[in-house]
């Protein structure tokens, strides 16, 4: 056959490769990390607007801690750089946006160290950790700086920007019995971690995660449904102090949680029903810790929780197969 | 879970059918199956080149397996002549069928060959010698003259059934199961449907929808004869609605014969089997069942044409239609070549190879086989040749595993890939079985959407292995 003569510079180089020999063009896995990063931008936009300064230097810190500590523990294991999957900067963006303003740089760098490094890395890095690295870097500042981190630790009674000189809501509620009107919930104009205070930056990255199916829609589905059922008959059964089912949807870190943390896929179950019953089961949760116990808010928790079910769920969710009875 | 029929296709159908002024009442269609993916399909490469028959080759060489089942048993010795259509091969066992000279002239000695598939056989090469009719002449002998629709009775149906193996005929599609044993009377299992395949839904491929659109009447007189010997009350051809001008071309010969024409959602894989059963009776094949366990036959339309010409004719299988195609190729074509001939003769013909030509596919691209030496031999089963170039072939860098279920999410049979294919990878068989790895039949969906570009049907193809050595 002619056209197939080494010696010409023309000539096509043949390769032999297993079938498929088509792949998607638009999907890659850093392809859905650059989706999260667009979905991410109303929520980092709204905490930069209400928190200034303290937002800018919290991103900074995690951002660096968490490139630094990839680089670093990349290179201690002798791996090849994974810099490019653009997975780290996820986990510092998502990190800085569960931190509260006013921590202090070191607790961020900490946490981002640990997220990266303890969360990810040594679990035989991405795709390989059971537990969601930015979740497992935040517990351990929480636990181990509690101090800087617990209800006072959002405040800043000395700053200019408004919305520090203020309890977070969760907080006003659950030690004060104040109720934070829904619309300032809604736009996100009070205190809390950088990333949870706005629903409306929350619902709008969000949406643009499930189209892009960057994220499944299952969890959040799941994870709201159950906590409008749980906190629909705790407003029925329990006191009517005004703190209703709507505030715990719009207050705390819930919708970030739901979309941002929740949805991380390597630690979330693999099948549509697995992914419903993990939602189900992190909203849960979520409401028997906001409603039972000592703790304001449980998001992080409970997703740490869940993480750890998640081989389990997998287990019990494997489908029947076409034909299968 | 529920698997069900979806309907979500049947809008579209209905804009397409009526912008072609059919009317398809009392058409079974727009059925699909659940999951599965939608590949560009490529067709436009080759969709509109009449076939054009192949000047017969110098050599040809037939390997004694073509198909899945037993070999066949030489019938003749080298030096020997033989004659067009001659029968030199005979099955050695009920599943395997009949070999025949696809040119006139002399055996020579037996080689043997790698298969595109990579499988090695033993074959019988023929020097061309002697007359074999050229163009039109080749067409009109093959395709051409009166089919007929009406008084077909007169055929007993064993003697379909027989006619067929004579004629060595395999399933044209691709999975090349000697038709014999699927188109014959069944006393355990009564068959009901016949469910003639014209879906194509490979990407590139365009050989069917040629054969379709230009020889019709010959599928539908095959479709009638196999109905007869299963026993069927019904016949359906299924065809994806991206091949109007196919179900245009159908619906005119079948007119008053009583076959329906379903026209199914354009996706992959529609023309597996199970799926298209699915997607005309709603029926799930159960899990390592055959059609015949829902009472359906079902064979490729190609397949059609050639029962058609084994038992009006008596003629047996020489030649088939092969899409040439992808951008690798200079000139995208279907053409009637004979069996035996090399990918090479045929790229040749089709104007040779461009420079950006990367791969070369025995099949389509989702299901065929890459290979490399230009002189391995075409079989009964092979549909088409892909040559793809480097930006069609589009190979990302494997990263790892993130466990986004996309795999799970498009896999047609509902199995999840991941973990099937990290348990072959472990070695672990009984994972990957309490995973149902048998299920899976190799389309390809799961790999060709992964994000991490990880290499799942490779991993289960291994796992299978593993599995069928353990001794299931
Ligand atoms: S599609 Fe690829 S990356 Fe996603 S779960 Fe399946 S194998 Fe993993
Ligand atoms: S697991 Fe098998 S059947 Fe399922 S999509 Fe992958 S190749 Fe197809």
């Amino acid at each position: 056959m002619k056209p197939i003569d080494e010696t010409r510079p023309t000539a096509p180089v043949i390769h032999v490769s297993p079938s498929p020999h088509l792949a998607q063009s638009t999907t890659s896995t850093r392809r859905m990390m650059v989706d999260v990063l667009v979905a991410l931008v109303p929520v980092v936009a709204m905490s930069l607007f209400v928190f200034r300064g303290y937002a800018l230097l919290q991103l900074a810190v995690c951002l660096s801690g968490s490139l630094a500590a990839e680089l670093l523990f990349v290179k201690m294991r002798g791996r090849q750089s994974t810099l490019k999957d653009c997975s780290a900067i996820v986990t510092g963006i998502i990190l800085a946006m569960s931190l509260p303003g006013t921590a202090p740089w070191y607790v961020g760098v900490i946490a981002a160290f640990v997220a990266v490094g303890i969360g990810k890395i040594i679990f035989g890095g991405l795709g390989m950790n059971l537990f969601n690295p930015a979740m497992v870097g935040r517990a351990f500042v929480m636990i181990s700086f509690a101090g800087a981190l617990a209800a006072s630790g959002f405040e800043d009674v000395r700053s200019a920007v408004d919305a520090v000189s203020q309890a977070t809501p969760m907080n006003a509620y659950k030690m004060n019995g104040v109720v934070t009107p829904l619309v300032h919930l809604f736009w996100g104009t009070t205190n809390g971690s950088l990333g949870e205070t706005s629903a409306l930056a929350c619902l709008l990255g969000g949406l643009y995660l499930i189209i892009r199916r960057a994220a499944s829609w299952e969890i959040p589905a799941g994870l709201l449904l159950a906590v409008l059922v749980i906190g629909g008959m705790a407003d029925l059964a329990g006191p009517a102090d005004g703190w209703t089912v709507l505030h715990h949807i719009l207050g705390g870190s819930l919708l970030f949680g739901a979309f941002f943390i929740a949805t991380d896929p390597v630690t979330s179950p693999l099948t549509p029903k697995g992914k419903f019953i993990f939602g189900l089961g992190t909203g849960t949760l979520i409401m028997v810790l906001r409603l039972f116990s000592g703790y304001p808010e449980g998001v992080m928790f409970a997703v740490l929780l869940m993480n750890a079910l998640t081989p389990l769920i997998n287990r019990w969710t494997i489908p029947t197969p076409f034909g299968g009875q | 879970m529920f698997q069900g029929f979806r309907n979500d296709g049947h809008k579209k159908n209905e804009i397409h059918v009526a912008a072609m002024g059919l009317k398809l009442e009392g058409y079974p269609g727009s059925g699909t199956f659940a999951h599965g993916v939608h590949p560009p399909d490529h067709k436009k490469l080759s969709k509109d080149a009449a076939i054009r028959v192949m000047p017969t080759p110098e050599m040809v060489v037939l390997a004694l397996h073509q198909n899945i089942g037993g070999p066949c048993d030489p019938m003749v010795k080298p030096r020997q002549t033989v004659q067009w259509g001659e029968l030199i091969g005979k099955g050695s066992t009920f599943v395997s069928t009949t070999l025949h000279a696809s040119v006139p002239g002399i055996v020579q000695r037996p080689v043997r060959v790698t298969l595109a598939n990579g499988r090695h056989m033993d074959t019988l090469p023929i020097k061309t010698e002697g007359e074999l009719p050229s163009g039109q002449d080749l067409w009109d002998e093959i395709f051409g003259g009166d089919w007929p629709t009406t008084g077909l009775n007169a055929y007993e149906p064993t003697q379909i059934s027989r006619d067929i193996n004579d004629a060595g005929l395999v399933g044209l599609g691709g999975a090349a199961f000697p038709t014999h044993v699927k188109i014959t009377p069944g006393d355990k299992k009564p068959i009901h449907t016949l469910i003639v395949n014209g879906c194509e839904c490979e990407p590139y491929l365009t050989s069917d929808y040629r054969l379709m659109v230009e020889a019709p009447v010959s599928i539908i007189t095959g479709a009638l004869l196999a109905g007869r010997s299963v026993g069927a009350e019904r016949i359906v051809i299924g065809v994806e609605d991206n091949k109007m001008p196919a179900v245009a071309a159908l619906k005119k010969a079948t007119d008053g014969t009583g076959i329906q024409i379903a026209v199914v959602k354009t996706k992959y894989p529609q023309g597996s089997e199970k799926h298209l059963i699915q997607a005309v009776i709603k029926r799930q094949v159960p899990l390592g069942g055959l059609p015949s366990d829902v009472g359906v036959a079902i064979s490729n339309v190609g397949t059609m044409a050639a029962v058609a010409r084994a038992v009006i004719h008596k003629k047996p299988l020489t030649h088939r239609v092969i899409s040439v195609t992808g951008g690798g190729i200079v000139n995208p074509s279907n053409v009637l070549a004979p069996i035996g001939v090399s990918f090479g003769a045929l790229i040749d013909f089709c104007g040779g190879l461009t420079p950006g030509a990367a791969r070369m596919v025995a099949g389509g691209p989702m299901m065929g086989f890459a290979f490399a030496n230009p002189n391995t031999p075409v079989t009964k089963g092979t549909g088409g040749l892909t040559v793809m170039t480097r930006d069609e072939v589009n190979a990302g860098e494997e990263t790892a595993c993130v466990r986004c279920g996309k795999c799970v999410d498009v896999c047609p049979m509902n199995l999840v890939p991941t973990k099937i294919a990290m348990a072959s990878r472990h070695q672990d068989i009984a994972l990957s079985r309490r995973y149902n790895i048998m299920a899976c039949f190799e389309c390809g969906s799961c790999a060709y959407t992964c994000p991490a570009h990880i290499p799942l049907v490779q991993l289960i193809r291994v796992g299978k292995a593993l599995v069928a050595a353990g001794g299931i």
